[in-house]
């Protein structure tokens, strides 16, 4: 296994703190711990003048400066590039602007495969595809872990209307017969727009064609926030996170 | 030459009949307007109004346009250069800086010249060449390693090659040369890298510098005070020398007014970009247009569009000379859309304001004084300014048309950004940013506009749209809008018949009614346009030129069709 060696060390300047959704602290924190704490250490002071809890870096300032020392490394020093997906960069990047407050222990992680039965269990399959299986109405999932940090797939599953990509909105076109389509939007132009229909057929309309053309902002997919404990969406989290495709 | 240059000559005098002498004395340039069979500088003339007295293309046949021929270039990326055509030869770059010599109504090459460039260069926005200029049988472009090369225009082979500027820096030359009288004038590129920006003119048989303005004036000099020390504090940067990388790039092709005797510039965002507060004061003469005497490079005017800018509002807009009628009277005016979102008229003999208006969203600002200086209203930490950081719009080149009294420019509408600075140290050659910024989208880490495009719109109208707008510059109201689901970074050109062509990021190539903005005519040519379209005339054809992806279509009419 390699080793996330993080050379940083106070200097720099102040950066006005993001939003990191607990949920990536948390995953953050595992990766950490697999990759990076053997050179780190669990409190962040393993290597000499680098104390990754002061908050701030030698190297880095902002998180777009920390990802890119995270996956291309610093040159001349023990600090290596590490081949991680961007939302597992985020995470650990969520994780090191935190690792003052986060409380490891009281977080528990969720297991892949209750998830995976929970996915089953929940008919996730009707709308969404991984793999061969599945409808294509909804986006596919099956590198879903590469493209999703943990945080961004609990928002989704708990309130699905503030993850969706507008590309990915749902569109209701009337045909000049009367005909009406409804699906998910894959593409736009200021002529046309290209989408996959309810019936999973391709389909791109001249919007000349049409009677109506409506564009949602709201998902077709409902909330798991009254549905799923804590614990379930821990699981069901997990699962999509080792989605890669691979 | 202090460069080691290379050259190929493809094919000499491959078709019969076309003299490879171009013989443009700068008499010619002076009237470009009275030839419009030929595309002889950058903008199509001094007045930069990238308007044609062509006419044989029309609204009514407009319909029967097609391609007549192609030339696709080998590297990919952003191919953002306007041509030149003389005496129906077409001149014009491709990436990173080749010059290509083509016979403008067939495309069949006569000659390629491939400027050598080191690997590691530093330009932060891609390997760009917006053109060339010519002045009687020499080409003139800019190179992204800081240099200026004389070409002839009948062989291909560079004749002479000057430093401009140190490469390694982070200066580049990615604009068109402006030819004045017998100098080249060009401005230098590298505002993300610290650089104190300038512009030069170089005698142009010889290539020695004749001239030199800085963007960022130094001790002694008239607008140095506006470079204040900054006070030390605990958490961040203080740069006590920050004029000495306060940016002032020029990175886009200016004008001219023989009768004022005057070069205009604009001039790029000041450095750091978005960290304001290690360059206290109002950093002239960034987010400025300069008017400088042609002969001397002497400070005539300037006005400042965005005072201690701080959301990278480079003012790098082409500078349109047009004349006028305002409140009753002939004006020699200045027509100006900023990338900070506002529509402005300038006197461009003195540099007075005018009028000054929002053409998209704006909320950096609240009013103008009575002097035209903006009142700023930086918005609290984490909320959104709009127009985001690519502006309103930007270099793209917009057209005005003496026939309508129209200003037509490409804008990005409903487009924010949530703009963050923090402390960095200038080192030579790493970038000088000092942000972090995040698009305005309703979905975090959705995408939102950048500089680069693939086939899908994935940001779609949640992030930004497009439209060309035609402005009244009496009013600066809205004559009419064109909108495009997409944003556009596309060129506009306007012609005698009242046509006006323009691109966008979908690969579409339009042409409208320049009075109303009714479409008359569009060609899917699937990659996104970033250049401006020009037109022309060989053996009595009108032909209409663009660049979608890789490669530059030309269109006329068809021939069975009078």
């Amino acid at each position: 296994m390699v080793t996330l060696l993080l050379f940083f060390a106070a200097v720099a300047g102040t950066v006005q703190a993001p939003e990191y959704a607990p949920a990536d602290i948390a995953y953050g924190a595992q990766l950490y711990s697999a990759q990076c704490s053997t050179c780190h250490g669990p409190n962040g002071d393993g290597v000499g003048g680098v104390d990754l809890r002061s908050g701030s870096f030698r190297s880095a300032s902002t998180d777009q400066d920390l990802a890119r020392v995270i996956t291309t490394g610093v040159p001349g020093t023990g600090m290596v590039g590490f081949k991680l997906d961007p939302p597992e960069v985020a995470e650990v990047v969520a994780y090191l602007r935190n690792m003052n407050t986060f409380d490891a222990g009281a977080v528990k992680p969720g297991d892949g495969a209750r998830g995976r039965m929970l996915f089953e269990k929940n008919q996730c399959a009707r709308c969404h595809r991984v793999g061969a299986e599945g409808a294509r109405v909804a986006p596919d999932l099956s590198e879903i872990g590469t493209i999703r940090s943990a945080g961004s797939l609990q928002r989704s599953l708990l309130d699905p209307n503030s993850q969706m990509m507008p590309i990915n909105r749902p569109v209701r076109a009337v045909m000049r017969d009367g005909t009406v389509i409804n699906g998910r939007r894959l593409n736009e132009d200021t002529y046309t727009v290209q989408l996959i229909d309810d019936h999973e057929r391709l389909r791109s309309l001249n919007k000349a064609d049409l009677r109506e053309y409506t564009i949602l902002t709201t998902s077709p997919m409902p909330s798991y926030k009254d549905t799923l404990s804590s614990g379930e969406l821990a699981d069901l989290v997990a699962y999509l996170l080792s989605l890669k495709g691979r | 030459m202090t460069r080691r240059t290379t050259w190929l000559v493809v094919a000499l005098s491959v078709v019969a009949g076309y003299r490879l002498q171009a013989d443009v004395g700068y008499e010619r340039l002076l009237n470009a307007a009275r030839e419009p069979r030929n595309w002889l500088l950058y903008s199509g003339g001094y007045s930069s109004n990238r308007y044609s007295a062509l006419s044989q293309v029309t609204p009514a046949n407009v319909k029967n346009l097609e391609l007549k021929w192609m030339y696709q270039a080998a590297v990919a990326g952003a191919w953002q250069t306007s041509p030149l055509v003389v005496d129906g030869i077409m001149y014009l770059t491709q990436r990173s800086n080749d010059v290509v010599a083509l016979d403008a109504k067939t495309g069949r090459a006569f000659w390629i010249y491939r400027y050598p460039l080191a690997p590691d260069l530093l330009v932060c926005c891609g390997a760009n060449n917006r053109g060339l200029a010519i002045l009687g049988n020499t080409l003139f472009m800019g190179t992204l390693d800081a240099h200026l090369v004389a070409i002839d225009a009948a062989s291909g082979h560079p004749l002479w090659n000057v430093k401009v500027a140190d490469s390694k820096a982070g200066y580049s030359l990615t604009l068109a040369p402006l030819v004045v009288k017998d100098t080249v004038i060009v401005g230098v590129g590298g505002g993300e890298y610290g650089i104190r920006g300038f512009v030069a003119a170089y005698d142009a048989r010889t290539g020695k510098e004749t001239w030199r303005f800085s963007t960022i004036p130094g001790p002694g000099e008239a607008g140095f005070e506006s470079w204040a020390p900054c006070q030390p504090a605990s958490g961040t940067y203080c740069d006590s020398e920050a004029w000495k990388h306060g940016g002032g790039s020029v990175w886009v092709t200016g004008s001219f007014d023989p009768d004022l005797n005057l070069t205009y510039w604009g001039v790029g965002n000041a450095g750091p970009d978005w960290n304001a507060d290690q360059r206290p004061g109002d950093n002239l003469y960034t987010d400025s247009v300069v008017a400088l005497d042609a002969d001397t490079g002497r400070l005539k005017w300037h006005y400042q569009f965005t005072p201690h800018d701080r959301y990278d509002y480079d003012s790098v807009q082409v500078p349109i000379l047009a004349d006028i009628t305002w409140n009753g009277g002939p004006l020699k005016a200045m027509l100006w859309a900023n990338r900070n979102g506002n529509f402005y008229v300038l006197e461009r003999a003195t540099g007075r304001f005018l009028a000054g208006q929002p053409f998209v969203k704006v909320n950096w600002m609240s009013k103008f004084d009575e002097h035209g200086r903006p009142i700023q209203t930086p918005q609290p930490p984490g909320m959104p300014t709009w127009p985001g950081n690519q502006g309103g719009t930007n270099w793209y080149s917009p057209s005005f048309s003496p026939r309508t009294g129209l200003f037509y420019v490409s804008a990005w509408e409903n487009y924010a950004t949530v703009f963050g600075g923090t402390a960095v140290q200038y080192q030579e050659g790493r970038n000088f940013g000092g942000g972090v910024n995040r698009p305005h989208v309703p979905v975090p880490g959705a995408p939102a506009p950048g500089l680069r495009r693939g086939p899908i719109n994935n940001w779609t109208e949640a992030a930004a749209t497009g439209a060309v707008l035609a402005l009244d510059p009496a009013t600066g109201q809205q004559k009419w809008r064109f909108p495009m689901t997409d944003v556009t970074d596309s060129g506009i050109l306007t012609t005698a018949s009242d046509l006006l062509f323009t691109g966008g990021r979908e690969g579409y190539f339009h042409a409208l009614d320049a009075r109303t903005g009714a479409l008359l005519w569009k060609a899917s040519l699937g990659s996104q346009i970033v250049s401006g379209p020009i037109t022309y005339e060989v053996d009595g054809k009108q032909y209409v030129a663009t660049i979608s992806g890789l490669s530059l279509c030309v269109f006329g009419l068809r021939d069975s069709i009078p």
